[in-house]
């Protein structure tokens, strides 16, 4: 939307202002279960970046939150939303664990790389899905991929239930992959160049994150593809006059986004468990929403807010662990208040910045 | 034959059971989605509803004190909901999201906090529950011939929340199609400005229409914590609401269709349960989650056309901005 | 200022006093005064953007003034929304029918009205009511149709019963004929003569000036926000009026040389156009457009002309027929481009340019995929701003600033900003839809002289425009559409007004003589 404020507020102030919010209220949520929200505070920072093996797991967790926010808000930009991350991680999962349980023995570099293709390739066809539905059939994408999360979770169940089980397993999940398909632990790496760093799941799948938000930059803004996909997203009709078909960036733009999410799964399946568990998304993929809306659509904003959800779930678990009215939820807690003020509410303290930081207007020259 | 009558008398009482939730927020999303607000925040409202419904029950030992409660919640979700969206035109979406996830965090947070009970709130005297009613006459005419099984079995026996459930259908269709409310309900989700121009607040009428979809939440969400089930569990809404929306929407947001809907909806949930393991003849035995995942696919195929036609509330999901 | 002209004793209908409104930075009302006098109809007449709307948009609670006073029949009233003006017996017909298109004529009558909290007996009681109405106002409407269903003159009878029904004394239209044909003009003009002859007071708010000749009995003059002028219409002529909405004489012709028409560009043979919804917009319209000369479409809005421009241009789909550019099919809009076709289109704001996209990528939609921008699929963003700069400089566009949001520009320089992307291309034709919409004097001149540059330089120009006056000023040849069909061609120089209303309300030449 056009706005009057300078952009040091518009981009500066206002998110902080709204972050804010979200983490006065949950600091009166604490209060109300009757412990100090400044303990809370330590604790949360401490059990995040304390230590070796703690930053660790927060990386851990922001690569998976840096996947999934680069999904939702790549769906953003072709002016879509895309809530079927946790669906798409999903059935991306199913691509890597495919290829992890029958492809395994494979040389290392090879398996590996067919299982991060099976992973964007799966996902991408879980984005296409809807992709699909809206460009050709008009059918809403927030309720087609609300429908096919659900979807892919039954999906999940039946194939981890049945045909995929260990055999002789009670647990739905699959066999352990072979050796050579699990994604090089990042301390074994930073090992190898005399770098000690503590032990955690943290995995290549980092660096395959990162790498995804400049690719995701260069694209979005510096291509003529990525130029025709925002067309889209500000102005159907503006593109259809531009000679840019909306159909079909809609496709692309929700196949890329399912692709992204999907590559949550690398974190997850080839990184840290190196099997096919059920429910391993842990609803990741709505964290994705909190991220993109926090992260504006920017990458750097994207690392940014991933790296706040990384810490405030692994500080989360420090905390329930040592306060005891406080439990792991409240991290859910805060990231639904991060969505409803950064996201819903993102217009609330609008009017009173204009009220004190209005530029004047461009003067309209006739 | 007795037997298979037997069945069929038992599967139809709890398609019933299954559809109350889904009826209860499918109506209660009708009249915010036909007001132009798209709710996907059903089930935060719903999971939201189910908590407090069985916390204040466990408080205090009065099931009816546990409804109050629970409406009140929802109300008080689907205010901030309107704050969002239409004090603020925030994105509908977004917001509904927001509320879902807060949700289902601060349940398991305060029941943790109030309850000690890793996150449930366990419901345990009688007087906390909403008991099944057994209508009158129903021992008596059960041996009618078969009047008599389908008024002991299928009619009688739902506890109040069942009934209030079956009446807020006719009752949301009476107030859509014949009141002035109902009226100016359909066209402030079709034409706000029409209605604006007509001497008529459409922030009024939004908030009026939230509020109704607020309180018939709650009696949902009570439902799943005090009546159906005992207590008050994490995240068991378990996707209800939004099966309320794919009912709505499969409905196309007409009150009876999508009662039809809902009762489509509960039947498969309420035979998945008992073709489990069975091997039906031509088809062999079918995947539980196969059934679990028709409503969804259903629904999607009727988005898109394969299956007739649904037309949303043409200003649904749009912030009403005077033009200039 | 004496805005009184009776000397009745009956005190004005509604007057307004020292009016002020102002929208951000945009002074849309500065301290207006009018008085309405009872059982007559006064026009409202200025250009788009004088500020009438926002005049009449007060008057009727929609918008709320900064300062000034209301008086209905001498006493002063507080309106504060819709609802306090209904209740003080003022109705509007707006610009846009405020209409609930799936609801039936009745309920939209009803709406705000229902004369109680169940529907039944209100319908009942309000069908007597419109049916008298409608005998004593010859509005014949069926009050059971779906708005969906009525052609748009019915459904403006629909807004004025509804402003009726609820007791409107004083009913407010707001460029009403916009939409209409010549005859269906004057069966509305037909129905506000009963209007005034049962003692009800009407305003008119309009652009066109023989409109407010034809039926006004008072004029009021509004330029840039302010009152200029208050006339009997008896006392007043067209050029008169004209000279005061805009503060200067105006040239009514656009100096240029006689058309050199050459070898045919645009060939248009049997084109059918059927819309999204099974109607068909163009019915087998066949005519060429030739390199040197500007062909104008001549029209009122609605009658396939925006349809068939789409068609011209790729964006929509022909049903049958065919369009050729250099004796070559277009296929879509980006093959159009390719085949040296530039499109002005006739909403800028909605299609002509992005919003919020800087104005240097606004400056290549369209052509993002030349060389000249791209490299290995990359934008190349320095040497875009250097072409963008240029074309603000060479338009005239001010700001010049390339870094500057599309939308930040004033509608005449978003216009020219427009133009210019689509003339800097070099097109053999060049599509034009409504140029001088929502644009300043200053810019209208400027662009039309641009346009008759570019035919000099032996460009083919089709101009699609809804004012008459634009197109009888630019075009050597007019086609006339009505209903889909065209319905006659003139020269330039041959075509008058008269001639072309005729042929815009569907009447044939041949069959007329």
């Amino acid at each position: 939307m056009p706005t009057k404020l300078p952009p040091w507020v518009n981009y500066g102030l206002l998110p902080l202002m709204n972050l804010g919010m979200a983490f006065l209220v949950a600091g009166l949520i604490v209060v109300i279960l009757g412990e100090s929200p400044k303990a809370a505070v330590d604790l949360l920072v401490y059990g995040a970046f304390g230590y070796g093996e703690a930053v660790g797991y927060t990386l851990f967790y922001t690569t998976n939150f840096i996947f999934t926010g680069l999904a939702v808000a790549l769906a953003f930009q072709c002016g879509l939303f895309n809530i079927g991350g946790e669906g798409q991680a999903y059935i991306g999962g199913l691509g890597v664990g495919l290829v992890g349980i029958y492809l395994g023995h494979w040389p290392p570099p090879i398996g590996i790389m067919i299982g991060i293709m099976a992973a964007a390739l799966f996902g991408g066809i879980w984005g296409f899905i809807p992709g699909w539905l809206q460009a050709r059939r008009g059918s809403h994408t927030v309720i087609t991929t609300i429908m096919l999360n659900f979807i892919a979770a039954s999906i999940m169940t039946y194939l981890l239930v049945n045909p995929l089980r260990r055999a002789g397993q009670q647990i739905p999940e699959s066999v352990t992959f072979d050796q050579r398909m699990w994604l090089p632990q990042l301390h074994e790496l930073f090992g190898g160049l005399g770098l000690v760093i503590g032990r955690s799941p943290l995995n290549a799948s980092l660096l395959i994150a990162l790498v995804c938000c400049l690719l995701y930059w260069l694209f979005v803004w510096k291509t003529r593809a990525g130029y025709a996909m925002r067309v889209v997203g500000k102005s159907e009709p503006a593109a259809v006059y531009g000679g840019i078909s909306p159909a079909k960036q809609i496709m692309i733009a929700m196949t890329l986004s399912g692709a992204l999410a999907g590559m949550m799964s690398l974190n997850e399946v080839l990184g840290a468990q190196h099997r096919l568990t059920l429910g391993f998304t842990g609803g990741y993929g709505f964290v994705g929403i909190a991220v993109a809306l926090m992260g504006r659509g920017h990458p750097v904003g994207i690392i940014l807010a991933a790296l706040l959800f990384g810490a405030l779930y692994q500080g989360g678990s420090e905390l329930a662990f040592d306060m005891p009215r406080i439990n792991r939820d409240m991290v859910v807690v805060i990231q639904g208040l991060v969505i409803l003020f950064a996201g819903a509410l993102e217009h609330m303290f609008r009017p009173w910045l204009e009220a004190r930081f209005a530029r004047p207007a461009v003067p309209a020259v006739a | 034959m007795e037997d298979l009558w037997t069945q069929v008398l038992l599967l139809t009482a709890s398609t019933f059971r299954l559809a109350t939730p889904l009826m209860l927020a499918a109506m209660a999303g009708l009249f915010a989605e036909r007001s132009g607000i798209v709710d996907i925040g059903l089930e935060g409202k719903m999971l939201g509803a189910a908590f407090a419904a069985a916390a204040a029950a466990a408080m205090t030992g009065s099931a009816w004190v546990g409804l109050v409660t629970a409406m009140g919640v929802s109300f008080a979700l689907a205010m901030l909901h309107g704050f969002a969206c239409i004090t603020h035109k925030g994105d509908h979406v977004v917001s509904g999201v927001a509320i879902n996830i807060t949700v289902a965090g601060l349940g398991p947070v305060l029941a943790d906090a109030w309850f000690r009970q890793a996150g449930r709130v366990p419901i345990t005297g009688e007087s906390m529950r909403f008991r099944s009613i057994e209508l009158p006459f129903a021992q008596v005419l059960a041996d009618v011939p078969i009047l008599g099984p389908i008024y002991a079995n299928v009619i009688s026996g739902h506890n109040i929340l069942v009934y209030m459930a079956a009446l807020s259908v006719p009752l949301t269709a009476w107030v859509v199609y014949k009141t002035r409310f109902g009226l100016r309900l359909r066209a402030v989700g079709e034409n706000p400005s029409a209605v604006d121009t007509a001497g008529i607040s459409v922030t009024a009428m939004r908030f009026r229409a939230l509020m109704i979809t607020g309180l018939l939440c709650g009696i949902a969400g009570a439902y799943l914590s005090i009546a159906q089930g005992a207590g008050f569990t994490r995240d068991m809404s378990a996707g209800k609401g939004f099966l309320a929306l794919a009912a709505l929407i499969f409905g196309k947001w007409r009150p009876v269709p999508v009662l039809f809907a809902c009762l489509l909806f509960a039947f498969a949930d309420a035979i998945q349960a008992r073709l489990q393991g069975v091997e039906l003849p031509l088809i062999g035995e079918v995947p539980t989650q196969a059934i679990q995942a028709l409503p969804y696919l259903l629904t999607i195929l009727l988005l898109a056309g394969f299956v007739g036609r649904a037309v949303a509330p043409k200003a649904i999901g749009q912030p009403y901005v005077k033009e200039r | 200022m004496s805005v009184s002209v009776t000397a009745g004793a009956l005190p004005p209908a509604v007057a307004l006093e020292g009016i002020d409104k102002s929208f951000g930075p945009v002074h849309a009302n500065k301290h207006i005064d009018l008085a309405v006098q009872p059982g007559t109809i006064h026009g409202i007449i200025g250009e788009n953007g004088a500020g009438k709307s926002t005049l009449m948009n007060i008057l009727y609670g929609f918008y709320q003034a900064d300062s000034g006073r209301i008086l209905v029949d001498g006493r002063e009233r507080v309106i504060q929304s819709p609802e306090d003006a209904i209740a003080a017996g003022i109705g509007m017909v707006h610009q846009h029918f405020m209409l609930v298109e799936p609801f039936t004529v009745l309920e939209n009558i009803l709406l705000g009205a229902e004369g109680g909290w169940t529907l039944q007996a209100g319908a009942a009681k309000a069908r007597e009511a419109l049916l008298r109405l409608e005998r004593d106002y010859s509005l014949e409407v069926d009050i059971d149709a779906r708005i969906a269903d009525l052609p748009v003159g019915i459904q403006q009878r629909v807004e004025i019963l509804k402003a009726l029904f609820r007791g409107a004394h004083v009913l407010i239209l707001d460029e009403p004929t916009g939409v209409l044909t010549p005859q269906e003009a004057d069966h509305l003009f037909r129905i506000l003569e009963s209007l005034k002859e049962q003692g009800r007071t009407v305003i008119v708010i309009t652009h066109k000036l023989r409109e407010i000749m034809a039926v006004t009995d008072n004029v009021s003059v509004m330029r840039g926000g302010e009152m200029v002028a208050h006339r009997p219409t008896a006392e007043t002529t067209t050029e008169e009026l004209a000279e005061l909405m805009v503060g200067r004489k105006v040239l009514l012709r656009v100096e240029k040389a006689p058309a050199r028409p050459q070898a045919p560009v645009l060939e248009v043979e049997h084109l059918e156009v059927v819309d999204e919804v099974g109607v068909r917009r163009v019915k087998d319209v066949s005519f060429e457009v030739r390199a040197g000369e500007i062909v104008g479409i001549a029209g009122v809005a609605g009658n396939g002309q925006s349809e068939l421009l789409e068609a011209l241009s790729g964006i929509r789909k022909a049903t049958s027929g065919r369009v050729l550019l250099h004796g070559q099919p277009i296929l879509d809009a980006a093959d159009a481009r390719a085949k040296k076709l530039g499109h002005v289109p006739e909403d800028r704001l909605r299609m002509g340019l992005v919003r919020g996209f800087q104005a240097y990528e606004n400056a290549i939609l369209g052509y993002h995929l030349l060389p000249a921008y791209t490299e290995h699929g990359f934008l190349k963003k320095r040497g875009i701003i250097g072409h963008c700069l240029d074309w603000m400089k060479n338009y005239d566009v001010r700001p010049v600033a390339p870094l500057l949001q599309g939308t930040s520009f004033s509608g005449g320089n978003q216009q020219k900003l427009v133009l210019a992307r689509e003339m800097e291309h070099d097109p053999d034709l060049l599509l034009v839809g409504q140029p001088t919409r929502g644009v300043d004097i200053g810019a209208i001149e400027f662009i039309h002289k641009r346009l008759i540059a570019m035919r000099d330089a032996g460009k083919a120009i089709l101009l699609v425009s809804v004012e008459l006056d634009e197109i009888l000023s630019l075009a050597d040849r007019i086609i006339v559409m009505f209903d889909g069909t065209i319905t006659g061609e003139l020269s330039g120089a041959e075509a008058d007004a008269r001639r072309i209303g005729m042929l815009m309300a569907g009447i044939r030449e041949e069959a007329a003589a």
